[in-house]
Formats: C-alpha cells, sequence, structure tokens
C-alpha cells in the first residue's frame, strides 16, 4: 500500500524487534471468536488511473451539474475566486488538527479570530463562534441556548423557514422539553406575520425567523425583535443565503439576539449539499452560553500577540453532559474558505455581488411576471430568490427546461408544500448573465 | 504547605465559612484554589436567592476545569462579591480575604458546628492528597 | 533499537503578519466581477431603505489579491501539520490526507451539483452515497448506514436518539419513560455525556479497573436497576486498549433491557481485523475524518455516518439512498423519506458529501487487503512507541496497547516536569505532542497514536525526542518547564485570555472607547 511508509521487510523487523513472530500475533488481546477470518468483502485496490475513471463515469451521471442553473433554496452558486481553493489546499492548513498547541497552530487559530471578526461585522452582533456544521445546526443549537438563556421552553419559528432547517430543529429538541411551535406564512406576502397573537407569551423563549425567508421574501426583523423583547424572549434571525448581509439591514441592527446562518455562500462549493458552514453570532453578555469553540487574543512572557481556544469550560470535553453542545469537530475549513473569500471580494466585492444578485433577480422577476399565465404570488420585497407560479404543474415545467434546454430552472415547491403544485422557487445570482436570463425567460415562454 | 486560618469553619467540599453574628461569609480554601489553578470565572448566587446547606451555590473555573460550590450552611443570600466579575484571580491571591465569594444570613446557626476546624480539615486535605 | 542521533529543531524563517484588518487600505481592491448586464434599478425600488444595511460594511477588510496570498501564506506556516511529520495526537487518528482523495472531491460533476437537483440528474452521486453506505457496512457488520451526520458527536447523537426511539417504540410509554439512563465509562471521550444528554438522558458513570478495562461488577450493579437505556463504549478503549470482555459486556446490557453504542473513534484499530457488528454493538459512528483519512482541516469538517443492525434500521435519519427500480425498469438510486419511525432529519441535505467521495476513494485505493494492512501497520507502530518508552516513562496499564499507548509524568513530575511541559518541549524537536491529560483518568496522561503513516526512522527519532526529554527533565528541567524555544511566541497566557475575553478584532478608536 502506497500510503503506508514501512515495507513488509521493515515491519518484519520491528515485529522482530518488540518480541513477535507475525503481524496477526498483534491481535492476540482480541479474542479469536471475534476476529473477522476473511477478507473484507469490499472491492480490490484500484490504481489511480482506474479510480479517476471510475469517479469521472459517476461524475458524468450528474446531468444537473453541467447546466446553467436557478435553483437556489438554501444553497447558493456564486463566483468564488481561484486563490480560495489554491490557499485552503495548503497543506499546513487542511493537514492539521484542531489547534490543541497554540505554539505551532497560530494559523489556524489567526484565521478563526479572524472569521469570528467576520461574522461580527456582517450580522452586526458582538461575538461569533469559530463555525457550526451547517446553517441547520446552528439553527438547532441557537434554539437550545435559547432556552438555557432564558430557562423558557416556548419556540415560536414565524412564516418561511427552510422546511430542513425546521426538520433538523425539530430532531434536536424532541428530548429537550422544549415545545417547538410553527407559526404559517401570510400567503399574500410571503412574509411572516407580526400578530402573533396568543401564541407569544411569557413562558416564550424565543421567536425564530428567516430573512431573505425561503421565499426570497425580506421579514420585517425589527418588527418581530419588538415583539419578542416585549414579552422578554430572545429573537433568533436565520439566514440561509448570507451574500445578502452586505446589502440588508444587519440582524444585529434589527434586535436579533442569536443571529445564524448557512456560510457556503461564501466561496464554498455546491458539492451536494455539504461540508458548508454554520455561523453562529451573538450578544457579548451571552458569550458563556455559546456553543462551540471560541478563539480569543492571548500574549506571551514577552508580550507577544498570539491566539488560544478560549472560554473552553463552555465545551464537552470539560463540562460533559452540563456543556452548552456536544460539538468538537466543526467546519474549520470551510470556515477558512469562507474567510478567505471575505477578504478576497473585501468590502465593495461583497457589495457588489449582493447588489448584482438583487438586480439581476428583479430583472429575471419582472420578465417572468410579464409572459402570458405567468405571476409572482408574493408581494414582499425580496433579494435574489423569488416564488413563481406557473399555469402547469411546476414539477414538469422544470423537467421540460431540463431537457430540452438544460436549465435548473428552480425548485418545485411541491417538493415541500403539497398544497402549491404549480410554484416553484428562482434563483439568480451574479453567475447567472443576462444570456441566461433571458433563455430562461424564453424557454418557459415557449413551453 | 496550603494556608488554613483557626478562626474559619471548613467544609469536605473545600469551602470556608467565616460566621459574624449570623452572617455567614463563604469562599473557597487556599488548598481548593491551589487544586484549581488559575481562577477565571466565578459565578454565584445572587442576593436575595434562598440555599439549603450542601445546596450548589455557583461555579468557580480555571483554564480547564469547573468546579461547583456548594454552600456549607443554610440561609438568604445578602450579598455576592460582585469584586470577582473583575478580578476573579483573587480567589488565588487572596482566597480567605477579597477573593470572598457570598455573604449568607444563616437560618439554622448550629449547622457551623458540624463543620471541620481548622486542624480537622488540615488532616481531611492530607488525607485526599495521599 | 537503532538511535538515529536526533537533533533538535532550530526555528527557521519566519515572517511576521498582523490580522488582515490591520493590514486594509481603503480603496484596495482584490476581485473583478462582470458588469451589471441587466437594466439597473435604483436600489430602493427593489429593497425599501428601512431594510437596507447603511453602515458601508464598516470594518470589513479592503485588500489586493496579492495581500490576501501573502497573508494566509505567511500564517500558514505558523501550523504544524501531517504533511510536515507525524501527528500522534491519541485518538485523533492523524494519518496521511490523499491528494488523490481530494481531486476526486474537486471534480465538476460532484462539486457542481446541487442537492436540490432532481433524483434522476444526481444518479452519480446517490452512487457514490449507496456504495459508500455498502462498504461501511461491510466493515462494521452493521447493515443499516446512515452517512447524514457532519461529525463524531453528530453520530453519537444520532444514534443514542435512535436508541432512545427504539426503546420507546418496544416499550410501553410507562416502562420506556423509565430507562433513561446512559451508562459511560469514566475514560469515554466527554462528547459522549454530552450527546446523551442532548437525547434527553441521564448519564451513570461507570468505572475502570485498574487494569485499564470496563468493570464488569460496576456495570452489572449499575444495570440491575431497570432503567438502563444503553451503554456508550469506545472500543479499543480510551487507554489504547481492547475491551476483551466486550460480548459479556453486551449481554449484560442486553439482557438489561439496553442497547450498546459503540464510540468508533478507535476503528483505525480494527478495520479488517474484527467488527463491531460481531461483538454484540448495536450502533456505532465512525470518524470518517479519521479511520477513513478525510482531512481534518483545523477542525473539520467531519463525517459521521451512523451504523446499525437491521432492528435498529428504521430509526435512522431521513432521507435514506436506496437502489430501486425505476417505473421504465431501469435500476438507479433515489432517497427514501418513507420511513414512519425515522428519528427525523439530523442535517439539511444529505451530510458533508465531500467528505464521503474521499472515504470512499480511500477504501479503494486501499481495497480489502491494503485496509487490513494499514490497520496492521498503525498497532505495529503504536506497539513499537510502547515497547521503546516503558524504559523512561511510566505506563500505567500492562495490557498490550492496540493502535494509541498511553504513558504519564509520574517519573518526570517529581523534578517539577509535567506532561504539559513534556508536551511542549516535543515541539522542539519537530514533532506535534500526544493528546495530553485525556482520558481524564489517568493522571498526567500522554496519549500517543501514531497511525500507519509513519516510517521506522521517524518512529525512532520520535523516541530518542522522548528519551532526550526524559532526560532534560532530571538533568535540566528549567529547559523542558520553559519550552518551547523554537516557535514564533511563547506559552500564552490562557487565563488572562479567558478572564478578559477578546473574541474579536475592533478598529483602533473602537477598542479604546470600550
Amino acid at each position: 500500500m502506497r500510503y503506508i511508509p514501512n515495507s513488509s521487510a521493515e515491519r518484519a523487523e520491528m515485529l522482530k524487534q518488540i518480541g513477535l513472530d507475525s503481524a496477526a500475533e498483534l491481535f492476540r488481546s482480541i479474542p479469536e471468536e471475534l476476529l473477522l477470518q476473511r477478507q473484507l468483502d469490499t472491492p480490490a485496490a484500484l490504481s489511480e488511473i482506474e479510480l479517476l475513471a471510475g469517479f469521472e463515469r459517476m461524475a458524468a451521471r450528474n446531468s444537473a451539474a453541467y447546466r446553467s442553473s436557478f435553483l437556489g433554496a438554501g444553497v447558493y452558486e456564486h463566483y468564488i475566486p481561484t486563490i480560495v481553493d489554491h490557499l485552503i489546499s495548503r497543506s499546513e492548513f487542511f493537514t492539521a488538527y484542531t489547534p490543541y498547541q497554540p505554539e505551532i497552530s497560530q494559523g489556524t487559530l489567526q484565521v478563526i479570530f479572524e472569521f469570528q471578526t467576520l461574522v461580527c461585522q456582517l450580522t452586526g452582533m458582538e461575538v461569533a463562534n469559530a463555525s457550526m456544521y451547517d446553517g441547520s445546526t446552528a439553527l438547532a443549537e441557537a434554539v437550545l441556548m435559547a432556552e438555557r438563556v432564558t430557562r423558557r421552553s416556548k419556540v415560536i419559528a414565524c412564516g418561511a423557514v427552510h422546511p430542513e432547517y425546521l426538520e433538523v430543529v425539530r430532531t434536536y429538541v424532541q428530548h429537550a422539553g422544549i415545545d417547538f411551535e410553527h407559526l404559517d406564512f401570510d400567503p399574500a406576502t410571503g412574509q411572516a406575520t407580526t400578530e402573533l397573537g396568543s401564541a407569544l407569551d411569557d413562558k416564550t423563549a424565543a421567536i425564530v425567523v428567516q430573512s431573505p425567508n425561503f421565499f426570497g421574501c425580506i421579514e420585517d426583523v425589527t418588527a418581530l425583535a419588538e415583539k419578542a423583547h416585549a414579552v422578554g424572549a430572545l429573537l433568533i434571525v436565520a439566514v440561509t443565503e448570507a451574500a445578502s448581509l452586505a446589502l440588508l439591514k444587519t440582524p444585529g441592527a434589527a434586535g436579533a439576539d442569536i443571529v445564524i446562518a448557512e456560510g457556503q455562500s461564501f466561496g464554498v462549493p455546491l458539492s451536494f449539499g455539504g461540508p458548508y458552514v454554520g455561523l453562529f453570532a451573538t450578544r457579548e453578555k451571552y458569550a458563556r452560553q455559546i456553543p462551540g469553540r471560541l478563539v480569543g487574543e492571548a500574549f506571551d512572557k514577552q508580550g507577544r500577540r498570539g491566539f488560544v481556544l478560549t472560554l473552553a469550560t463552555r465545551e464537552q470535553h470539560i463540562r460533559r453532559e452540563k456543556a452548552t453542545s456536544n460539538i468538537c469537530t466543526n467546519e474549520g475549513l470551510i470556515a477558512l474558505a469562507a474567510t478567505i473569500y471575505l477578504e478576497t471580494m473585501g468590502k465593495r466585492g461583497l457589495q457588489e455581488v449582493a447588489q448584482q444578485c438583487a438586480q439581476k433577480a428583479a430583472y429575471a422577476a419582472r420578465c417572468i411576471s410579464q409572459l402570458e399565465g405567468f405571476s409572482l404570488p408574493f408581494s414582499a420585497p425580496r433579494f435574489n430568490e423569488f416564488v413563481v407560479r406557473s399555469p402547469v404543474p411546476a414539477g414538469e415545467l422544470l423537467k421540460g427546461l431540463a431537457a430540452k434546454h438544460k436549465i435548473n430552472g428552480g425548485l418545485a415547491l411541491s417538493r415541500y408544500f403539497k398544497d402549491r403544485p404549480n410554484d416553484f422557487l428562482v434563483c439568480v445570482t451574479e453567475l447567472n448573465s443576462r444570456a441566461e436570463i433571458d433563455t430562461l425567460i424564453e424557454a418557459l415562454a415557449t413551453r | 504547605m496550603a494556608n488554613v486560618p483557626e478562626d474559619l469553619h471548613y467544609s469536605k467540599d473545600h469551602e470556608w465559612v467565616r460566621v459574624e453574628g449570623n452572617i455567614a461569609t463563604i469562599g473557597i480554601t487556599d488548598y481548593a484554589q491551589n487544586s484549581l489553578g488559575d481562577v477565571v470565572y466565578v459565578e454565584v448566587s445572587k442576593a436575595g436567592d434562598e440555599l439549603a446547606a450542601n445546596e450548589s451555590f455557583g461555579s468557580v473555573e480555571s483554564v480547564k476545569a469547573v468546579s461547583e460550590l456548594f454552600t456549607p450552611v443554610s440561609g438568604v443570600v445578602t450579598e455576592q462579591n460582585e469584586a470577582l466579575q473583575d478580578a476573579p484571580e483573587s480567589v488565588n491571591t487572596d482566597p480567605y480575604g477579597t477573593g470572598w465569594m457570598i455573604r449568607v444570613k444563616m437560618s439554622s446557626a448550629g449547622e457551623v458546628d458540624s463543620l471541620l476546624t481548622a486542624a480537622e480539615y488540615e488532616d481531611f486535605t492530607k488525607e485526599e492528597t495521599e | 533499537m537503532s538511535s538515529t542521533n536526533i537533533t533538535k529543531v532550530t526555528s527557521h524563517i519566519s515572517h511576521n503578519e498582523s490580522l488582515i484588518f490591520e493590514r486594509s487600505q481603503p480603496g484596495r481592491i482584490g476581485y473583478r466581477l462582470p458588469p451589471l448586464d441587466v437594466d439597473e434599478l435604483p436600489l430602493g425600488e427593489i429593497i425599501p431603505p428601512q431594510f437596507q444595511r447603511d453602515d458601508d460594511l464598516e470594518g470589513v477588510p479592503e485588500v489586493s489579491e496579492v495581500d490576501v496570498i501573502r497573508h494566509f501564506t505567511r500564517i500558514s506556516t505558523w501550523n504544524y501539520s501531517i504533511d510536515l511529520g507525524m501527528y500522534p495526537l491519541g485518538s485523533c487518528t492523524m494519518k496521511y490526507n490523499s491528494r488523490l482523495n481530494e481531486k476526486v472531491a474537486r471534480i465538476a460533476g460532484f462539486a457542481n451539483l446541487h442537492p436540490l437537483a432532481n433524483e434522476e440528474d444526481s444518479q452519480g452521486a446517490l452512487q457514490v452515497i449507496y456504495e459508500l453506505q455498502h462498504h461501511l457496512a461491510e466493515i462494521t457488520g452493521l447493515p443499516g448506514v446512515s452517512l447524514q451526520p457532519a461529525a463524531g458527536a453528530h453520530g453519537e447523537m444520532t444514534g443514542v436518539m435512535i436508541i432512545r426511539a427504539f426503546i420507546d417504540a418496544r416499550d410501553s410509554e410507562g416502562a420506556s419513560a423509565k430507562r433513561r439512563t446512559m451508562l459511560i465509562p469514566d475514560s469515554a471521550h466527554g462528547t459522549n455525556p454530552a450527546s446523551a444528554h442532548l437525547s434527553g438522558f441521564s448519564v451513570k458513570t461507570i468505572r475502570s479497573t485498574t487494569e485499564g478495562f470496563t468493570d464488569l461488577e460496576h456495570l452489572r450493579e449499575l444495570c440491575s436497576k431497570g432503567d438502563v437505556a444503553g451503554l456508550m463504549l469506545t472500543n479499543p478503549n480510551t487507554l489504547g486498549l481492547f475491551e476483551k470482555n466486550i460480548k459479556e459486556i453486551c449481554q449484560i446490557v442486553h439482557d438489561a433491557g439496553g442497547l450498546v453504542y459503540m464510540d468508533g473513534a478507535n476503528m483505525n484499530a480494527l478495520v479488517g481485523i474484527a467488527r463491531p457488528g460481531d461483538m454484540g454493538v448495536d450502533v456505532i459512528h465512525l470518524n470518517l475524518h479519521k479511520t477513513f483519512s478525510t482531512p481534518h482541516g483545523g477542525g473539520g469538517p467531519g463525517c459521521g455516518p451512523c451504523c446499525c443492525t437491521k432492528e435498529l434500521e428504521p430509526f435512522l435519519p431521513v432521507p435514506r439512498v436506496i437502489k430501486a427500480e425505476s417505473d421504465a425498469g431501469v435500476a438507479g438510486y433515489k432517497f427514501n423519506y418513507d420511513q414512519p419511525q425515522s428519528i427525523g432529519r439530523v442535517k439539511a441535505f444529505y451530510g458533508n458529501y465531500g467528505m464521503m467521495l474521499r472515504a470512499l476513494s480511500y477504501i479503494q485505493t486501499h481495497g480489502h487487503d491494503g485496509l487490513r494492512e494499514a490497520t496492521e501497520a498503525a498497532v505495529l507502530n503504536a506497539r513499537y512507541i510502547a515497547h521503546a518508552l516503558v524504559s523512561d516513562y511510566d505506563k500505567p496499564f500492562k495490557a498490550d496497547p492496540m493502535h494509541e499507548v498511553v504513558f504519564t509524568d509520574k517519573r518526570q513530575s517529581r523534578k517539577g516536569a509535567h506532561t504539559l511541559d513534556i508536551a511542549k518541549r516535543l515541539i522542539d524537536y519537530g514533532f506535534h505532542p500526544p493528546t495530553i491529560y485525556f482520558p481524564l483518568i489517568v493522571s498526567g496522561a500522554m496519549l500517543i497514536e501514531p497511525t500507519e503513516s509513519v516510517g521506522h526512522q521517524e518512529l525512532d527519532q520520535f523516541i530518542d525526542a522522548m528519551r532526550s526529554i526524559a532526560r532534560e527533565a532530571i538533568e535540566n528541567p528549567e529547559l523542558v518547564l520553559n519550552a518551547p524555544h523554537s516557535t514564533r511566541i511563547g506559552r500564552l497566557d490562557e487565563a488572562a485570555a479567558a478572564r478578559k475575553p477578546v473574541l474579536r478584532w475592533k478598529p483602533r478608536a473602537k477598542a479604546d472607547a470600550a
């Protein structure tokens, strides 16, 4: 095996030095009846040439990966500067472990410190952690944290929160004694209703809102923050399209207490759903309730600045069952990719990406709404996604677009909303050229 | 050798109690702070909280450990040491002085009699070390 | 054993590098986009001004592409990494991360595939998931597999929730409500109790014997109360020892009506040699970022598949990936959401897919014989270290270790050099230190896991370095106590950092005002 340095002769010599005759004797501490007396029934070893050919064959069957695409719904195709992949491929970053020894991990630690800072700047919050698995699990952790902070047990999700995020939260809270409710969106605007009525009371730990929401509609976060704070509850804001943070009022400025986001938009490829990176930010006063790792500034005896993992007593390796979360491994390398992306694009690049998304989506929405038989069912302002109502079932329509025009035209909402057979969700980013958008419009017109 | 003042009462959880009238001042011992290492954070019950003897009244954290704090006496908390928020290191530098944690108005003054004396506590820590 | 005249590492070229925020200069640009090619509307017509941010992204840096390259290249050189040398962190399995696997994960047909694309347009991606599930089932002897969990702790949570769902389905409501205790050895990873707590269990701790194994008597006693839902056990345990009574342990728990969860963090000792399913284990998680070599990336991403018995399969997260025939009779792969007993979804989409590609590539590159060979080489390397260092360091357990071995600082600490100091001094010799102060039940523990990715010369150098430090600890303890001497910075004041945490950069004026 070419990844194993010692040859079989060297290994035989080492066995002899420790007084053993064969490799089998290394496993004498395993009762014989438990030893696998046969070869594993897994494939025989492949050469690099054979292996790559095999994966290329499988990849070729992913026809959706080779089309122009208007799919979003929590995962977005944005421009990724070439240097992102180059820099994360430096072995000093990608073959390092969690930075437990700060003297020889300053690279990773400084990256995380910059990442935490950028997350705070983008969300308008005061502290951020070193990352969560993804947006959905970050939301689940935010709900659990709200319960810890308020010692209350009811959480209300408002409006069009990503359906898969809601499913993940339900899984996480099912044994935590949390009553997780979901209030439907306003069918005219597509937004959450801010009239929460009797659902909101002094047992409410938090309100959850996603903005832009699953339908691309921008929510009135400020109004919901006021509602939450009036009863002593927290406001949790979820963001699945993080590119919007460069343009929209920050959740922090709108009054959020916890902000979670999916960071995939920041330089991370689609990769069929992962690995992505969850962003998690909150107010300074809740820093000791935050889940996951935190990096802080520290100094050595000579006064030189460095960075260390800090406030570790919140974590599982110290507080065990009383920890703020069970998370250990997070998404370090993807947080690095996001950091490189954010710094490369910089202030102006992030603004331009967000503005192009909004302008192009507005153009596409305008044109599609003028097509015979098509309409936009929701009236709320939007960022880069919008729902289209088609005159025919959306699933069939989109399959036709794929087959005839090689376009992923969007997501049929029937996947999550059985009562919306003709609706589909269209996402437009800076990567969709006007020619692509016009092809989509033309294809819809001539379906 | 850890410092064990004569005039205090001690618990087996390494808290000390100083009694003045019906008010008990509580902190952790020199031995405890020494085995915990650099204290970085202290969280204790607020004034007005009612505590039963041996109940937890908070926790003390070093960089890599958390220890729960147990009150040796019952009563109502009258005061917490606010200065520890800014200077938790007082628990290390002056455990019996500025490192005190809470004051409790005792509801059952007899409880202190069942605590260890300085000599008994010293013997107890010797056993623990061995 | 051959002596290799080890020399201490000397410091070499290192650049200072500020935080990017300190490097930023107004007007610097690191990107270029094509010009906007649609008719531009006033922004306020698209997004009402009250929904727009008005701080001009305050603090976000402005730097050129060259700034970014130099910035990250410089700070990268401050990291130790597997590619640089031996990284013997116990329980972390820091083995070689093959470049081929990286190439596979970047093939456009995978990297550019949207998770919500139609099944029929994603058949290759589904095939990868299906095949990896199949191989992991064979390797563990546990046929039900979900690749959805994103890391080890996530897999633990999934597995423990499955145990809970199974018991709730099996027992009457009243009976299952009484089964809320999870047994966990005192040597376990902290994630175990934390995951059990997330699933609504209270934790009872099982003692280890002085030989380093689960205390069967204590286990029997804890199992006699009728409240046990399960046991979470690492095998080989975190002391590197194979739990030789594993069958009996499983039997005791099963007889008490509980299930056995195995923490698969140490599977690198078993692949191709023995299978948890054959030992009586009901459910396990694997760490693809340990045993199956997907890179650890400075703290992730991981991938923590959950493998279980046929009996537990209905409780796995949805969706499952299955092989099925289409209406037209063509064999293909599809998602199955129809699992009414499932614990639910633990993550959006299907898991850390990029890690699955790498792990499948690892399995195919090794082949069945290579997988076994890797296990043998890993255990041999650990045993070689155990054999060599026992003359200089206290080895608290007599039994032969598997893929990792624990030593302590007992002999060195007499002169004041503790495990932390030994670890820091090892840095000066060019090695990453082992896992220290874990497991918690061993005072001053040093848990050493070399993996199969180390040749015997480097093992000898490591052994020589450890012996040299043992000598220094006696002859010149100050040298050890003040280590490391060769790094950019010395030991950092972690207590001060935790007392007044500074968790983000702020502009100078703001930082002063705060």
